[in-house]
């Protein structure tokens, strides 16, 4: 194929920042996003000179790298301030006033360098309102922050736009450096059990250094793997199909035989780290990844291990600065003890890890557009079948997992699967993470084991504030159900979920009090829809964009045709989404909103 | 051998300079692979026998049952976009697209349910309510088949002149007041076709027949996320600072006019393209040995439009610029080039 390159040139700098991302990676298809990154980060958006260089340097046509970076909503593709400030005004946030606290952050950076932009759920719930500062320059930074003090955040934005400035001969400064009281302070604010004795899942958070091997290993680390490896793959496989575990990002299909399948397919295969967590309300893959980021590589060593995967891939959302820089540092750690490459702990198994970055894209998380996405192509989720253990990531079989669900795996190679099994109840084994914020008094990430109902879920979390009532309970997330204050001895587990018509999704837990305005929460959820949507399918394309129309006339009492003929347009119209999109997105995106209908009585008179 | 020797005195009487290999037939294509025994299924209730990697569409088709398509194109890959063509499989959660989906032994496909229908009528709704396809072939009777009636999402919005600048992830907060469409102004920025795309419904055909699916041109790709995704050049450059070698494969693939010959477009627009008053004939392309394939629509003794039939062997339907586009020469009138 002949290129054709238009436009101007690159500048030095453009081009110093994209050959210095393909030193490492190659020249593959599959680094344009890498590529785009680094020009974003070097010169604050995706330059069309920079983009002509990617395009000479990967051979990609410059049409289709153009359709790629304009598909990532973390790329700019004009000119702006080098620091933009990222306020999220998604549901938790709305909770805690993010309207206001868009408002206020705008104003306190008026006259400094930063400019700000609305986000999507952050994942950052437990600060809600929340913020994330990107600053692009020779030293670019991220720093998450609560947003509730504008004038701190307007502080915080021209220390990182500085910052960025600098030259790159300290080390590269990519996060502002905590410290350790600081540290354990946020750790309990996001995981408010931390330290608390007979957890599994989050045994570590808050107990050990993320950053230490060596306290890794203290705490139990690698024992695990140790089994896996005594125990040969077909044995792994046995053990983690006999604790019952399914997957925790959202579709429950049981791990095992997911690696089994991948396992009896023909070399190479590959594994990914579902760790695009973009659901929003949920931030536990978060929590996870920042504070036990050994014992996920562990986990993903063991399933690759088991399913003879040779690579893996960690594909952590662009909004998780931290958490990915976890992951690349704990990567290169284990490399170094001999936990991953050619020759893992002696066995003989070979197994490399990559940490990849999203560009903000919910869909991502979708698995099959999570690949495209490695792939260096446009987040589109792929029709299936064919399944990712018969085509994935570059054609080849792929085990696909979420961060969860592999953190689960360790502890069931080492205990065994019956150990696991007997944990929970008989449709639901083991423990789950809840991802537990809005209106209520300690948000945070929780464990319990299966069969805790959400009312006792909540009491861990506090309850909803004092002098306050409970209206509604958003399970899963965006593309989850709304609860009223009668279901709350609903059981938190697949079955029980099932049988009440809902879904536990992706864990998220969203509680409103009686302040909550569900018209406005319900026009965020069709909002985000209508901006997630990648446009593929027609369903889901325009569907979206029609459930906000018919929505906005509900709230405005301008219905067309009456309220019944809305409200069953948006039913017709949701059931043709539900049925006919390509992907869980179009599938759920009329979820919410249908809940709210038939649970909450929503619009059933007057305004809801 | 009837070969002679070049340096002795040339050829003797009749011989040739080399033994030419027999005529083939038709163009060799790849050697046969392992016969499959075909897969036998039903199709609303009649069992129907497809040969093995057939699709549910083709199971359809033997089945005599006739099923709307709109993304699909018989020379490209299925993508499966436009879900026109959703049937319900038994055991299958959602509806499957019958372009994509391989028939397998002991499928059950049923084409006509309550969720089939009201998912086709909804679809075509939501193409209709958003995109012109007043002149997309057999939209009108597909869209009264199913009792399609997109005013019910109301009155349609007006152009947007910004479409090609919309960023990933934000947009305008509507009203619901009107309903928003892909309206916006007709790119006519070369003298061969014109792109409007307020036509578009976003198929994929034109990507794939500019990609790897015909020209390997790789000139447009598909930009934007959502509603705002839309076909676009690099930084939606004009074609004529694109990769487009105007080949004009894209306006043979699309089906609902949003790509157009510069000829037709204007004709259009001036009330004077009329079917009623054209021809068609088959032909060979002349330029070149290739002998492509050629159907020349003729209007008032004019060549109107140029296209190849996708069922030619040789062509699939596609063609070069000079065999698309380049009959300026044989028109009466002033030649392009020529002085006023």
């Amino acid at each position: 194929m002949d290129l054709r390159l238009t436009g101007p040139p690159p500048s030095e700098v453009e081009r110093a920042a994209v050959d210095g991302a393909l030193a490492t990676g190659g020249t593959g298809r599959d680094q344009l996003l890498p590529a785009l990154h680094a020009l974003q980060d070097r010169v604050g958006f995706v330059s069309e000179g920079g983009l002509r260089h990617v395009c000479e340097r990967l051979r990609v046509p410059p049409a289709e790298a153009y359709g790629v970076a304009s598909f990532y909503h973390l790329l700019a593709l004009a000119p702006r301030p080098r620091t933009v400030v990222h306020v999220c005004d998604d549901l938790v946030c709305r909770a805690h006033g993010a309207e206001a606290a868009v408002a206020a952050v705008e104003r306190a950076c008026a006259g400094g360098p930063a400019t700000v932009a609305r986000s999507p759920c952050l994942g950052l719930c437990e600060r809600a309102p929340a913020a994330l500062i990107l600053a692009a320059g020779a030293s670019p930074c991220a720093e998450p922050v609560g947003a509730a003090d504008a004038r701190a955040v307007a502080d915080a934005a021209a220390r990182a736009d500085s910052a960025a400035e600098a030259a790159p001969s300290r080390r590269a400064r990519r996060l502002a450096k905590e410290k350790p009281g600081a540290r354990l302070e946020r750790v309990r604010r996001a995981a408010p059990q931390a330290g608390t004795p007979g957890l599994r899942l989050l045994a570590r958070v808050g107990r050990v250094d993320p950053e230490s091997v060596a306290d890794w290993k203290a705490s139990g680390g690698g024992e695990g793997l140790r089994k896996a490896l005594a125990l040969g793959p077909a044995g792994v496989v046995r053990e983690v199909i006999a604790s019952g575990l399914v997957g925790r990002g959202g579709a429950a299909f049981p791990a095992g035989k997911k690696w089994e399948a991948v396992a009896a397919a023909p070399a190479p295969r590959h594994l990914i780290l579902n760790a695009d967590e973009s659901e929003p309300g949920t931030f536990k893959d978060r929590v996870l990844m920042e504070e036990d980021p050994f014992a996920l590589l562990e986990g993903m060593t063991i399933a690759a291990y088991a399913a003879g995967c040779g690579r893996g891939y960690v594909y952590v959302r662009g909004e998780y600065p931290l958490a990915r820089l976890r992951m690349e540092r704990a990567a290169a750690a284990a490399r170094k003890e001999g936990l991953l490459g050619p020759d893992v702990l002696g066995s003989g198994f070979s197994f490399e890890v990559e940490v990849r970055r999203g560009g903000g894209a919910y869909i991502c998380g979708e698995e099959t557009a999570l690949m495209n996405s490695i792939e260096g192509k446009r987040g589109e989720p792929r029709q299936k079948p064919p399944f990712p253990t018969q085509a994935g990531l570059f054609g080849r079989p792929t085990v696909i997992n979420n961060v969860e669900t592999l953190a689960a795996v360790p502890w069931i190679v080492r205990d065994g699967g019956a150990a696991w099994a007997r944990i929970g109840t008989k449709g639901s084994s083991g423990a789950k993470l809840f991802s537990v914020a809005g209106h209520v008094a300690r948000p945070g990430v929780y464990e319990v084991e299966f069969g805790a109902t959400l009312r006792q879920l909540l009491a861990l979390a506090g309850g909803v504030p004092a002098g306050r009532s409970l209206r509604a309970v958003l399970l899963g997330g965006a593309a989850g159900s709304f609860v009223g204050p009668g279901d709350l001895d609903l059981p938190l587990t697949f079955e029980g979920t099932r049988a009440a018509g809902v879904g536990l999704g992706s864990g998220a837990v969203i509680v409103f009090d009686d302040s909550a305005d569900l018209g406005d929460l319900l026009a965020r959820v069709a909002r985000f829809f209508r901006d997630e949507s990648c446009g593929q399918c027609v369903p889901c394309r325009v569907g979206t964009v029609r459930q906000e129309e018919a929505l906005a006339r509900l709230r405005a009492g301008r219905p067309l045709g009456g309220r019944e003929a809305e409200v069953a347009l948006v039913r017709e119209l949701g059931q043709a989404m539900h049925d006919a999109s390509i992907c869980g997105l179009g599938q759920t995106a009329s979820s919410a909103l249908e809940s709210a209908l038939s649970r909450l009585g929503a619009f059933s008179g007057g305004t809801p | 051998m009837n070969r002679s020797d070049p340096w002795s005195g040339g050829p003797a009487e009749g011989a040739v300079w080399f033994d030419p290999p027999p005529r083939a037939a038709k163009v060799p294509g790849p050697p046969p692979s392992p016969a499959r025994p075909p897969v036998a299924l039903s199709v609303d209730g009649r069992e129907v026998r497809v040969p093995a990697g057939a699709t549910v569409l083709d199971a359809c088709r033997v089945a005599g049952v006739e099923t709307p398509t709109l993304c699909f194109h018989e020379t490209l890959t299925p993508v499966n976009a436009c879900r026109v063509c959703v049937v319900e499989v038994a055991g299958a959660r959602t509806l499957v697209p019958a372009c994509s989906r391989q028939a397998e032994a002991g499928m059950q496909v049923k084409t006509d349910t309550p969720r089939v229908r009201c998912s086709r009528k909804v679809v075509l709704e939501l193409l209709a309510s958003s995109v012109d396809l007043r002149i997309a072939p057999g939209m009108a009777e597909t869209m009264a088949r199913y009792g399609a009636s997109p005013g019910r999402f109301g009155p349609p919005a007006p152009d947007a002149a910004d479409r090609d600048a919309r960023e990933a992830g934000h947009h305008h907060a509507p009203d619901g007041a009107a309903a928003e469409t892909v309206a916006q102004p007709v790119k006519a920025d070369n003298d061969c076709y014109v792109r409007d795309y307020s036509k578009c419904v976003l198929c994929y055909r034109c990507v794939e027949a500019c990609g790897t699916d015909a020209q390997n041109t790789f000139a447009i790709a598909v930009a934007g996320r959502g509603f705002d995704a839309r076909i676009s050049t690099e930084w939606a450059r004009p074609l004529t600072d694109s990769a487009c070698v105007y080949c004009g494969n894209c306006v043979a693939v699309c089906p609902t006019g949003a790509l157009m010959g510069k000829t037709e477009h204007d004709l259009r627009a001036a009330g004077a393209w009329d079917p009623e008053r054209q021809t068609c004939t088959d032909t060979i392309c002349p330029y070149c040995g290739v002998g492509c394939s050629l159907s020349l629509t003729v209007q008032d003794g004019r060549i109107v439009r140029a296209a190849s039939p996708v069922g030619a062997d040789i062509t699939r339907g596609n063609l070069c610029i000079k065999g698309r586009f380049g009959w300026g020469h044989v028109q009466p009138g002033p030649r392009a080039g020529d002085a006023p």
